[in-house]
């Protein structure tokens, strides 16, 4: 096994949600060309995003795609930051608490619709939570 | 930077199945340079592009609530369409750049790789007409069959 630590484990992570999200985007891609056959098919469609399995697997999406952004960060500073390299895991340690944290904040929304909060409108938004 | 040596040439036992394109060691005038700062650059764009997209999508609004109205609303403004545009096609290119990377890594058959890679170009170029597509024709009220007549019949 080979021990590379915060790098390797970096690395991984950053190729793993890399590819979940691609694989995301080219179903997103077909799943909007819908709205090309008229707002009932779309609007149908779009109620299946809504359920509470496609609202965890959202979930999951964000917190790839925000991993991927906040790692990407990091190895753009230890590229063009000479004295980059120094603080690569500290780096990588806040890349992974801004992440969860950023994340948690995301279920709040996502999910709570799930537990009947905001019955109002069937979700929660920034403007009626 | 210093001027590099010049890598040893390959012996018989040592040649590897690597395209023109893809030979490593080319220099800063290859491709696989400008893929690196590719990523970089189009990262860069993409923080914003990607982060604030899903925040519009599921904080300020919910994904229930990005209906037929709700997109027409936002795509009477052309500012979205060209934001969407170009979240788009950076996206597509670095992620599928990203998935050329990996195939590299891991399929070691020059014949297979071509093909993979092949594949990878077709899926872009198809997603990528398909997203323009929609970005570029969708008017409330038409379908895209009726876009595309309009657009074929003037």
């Amino acid at each position: 096994m080979y021990r590379g630590q915060a790098g390797q484990w970096s690395w991984l992570f950053h190729r793993v949600s890399g590819l979940a999200v691609l694989i995301f985007l080219l179903i997103h891609i077909v799943d909007i060309t819908l709205i090309g056959f008229g707002p009932t098919v779309y609007n149908d469609a779009l109620k299946v995003f809504s359920t509470a399995p496609f609202r965890i697997f959202t979930l999951a999406l964000i917190g790839a795609l925000l991993y991927h952004a906040f790692n990407g960060t990091r190895i753009i500073l230890v590229d063009f930051w000479p004295s980059g390299y120094k603080f690569q895991r500290q780096m990588f340690y806040i890349v992974m608490v801004v992440t969860i944290l950023c994340s948690v904040g995301a279920a709040v929304f996502i999910l709570a619709p799930i537990f009947g909060a905001c019955p109002q409108h069937g979700y929660c938004s920034a403007a009626n939570f | 930077m210093a001027t590099q040596a010049t890598p040893p040439l390959p012996t018989a036992a040592k040649v590897t199945s690597y395209g023109i394109l893809a030979r490593p060691g080319a220099g800063s005038s290859g491709w696989e340079t400008f893929s690196w700062y590719f990523f970089r650059i189009s990262g860069v764009g993409l923080i914003f592009l990607a982060l604030i997209h899903v925040f519009l999508m599921h904080i300020a609004n919910d994904v229930s609530a990005t209906n037929y109205d709700y997109i027409a609303a936002r795509y009477a403004n052309p500012f979205w369409r060209v934001y969407d545009l170009l979240l788009l096609t950076l996206a597509l290119l670095h992620g599928l750049n990203g998935l050329r990377i990996v195939g590299d890594d891991y399929i070691r058959s020059r014949g297979i790789r071509l093909v993979v890679q092949s594949v990878l170009f077709f899926v872009a170029v198809t997603f990528w007409l398909m997203g323009t597509m929609t970005i570029i024709t969708f008017q409330p009220g038409h379908t895209l069959a009726q876009s595309v007549l309009g657009f074929l019949q003037h």
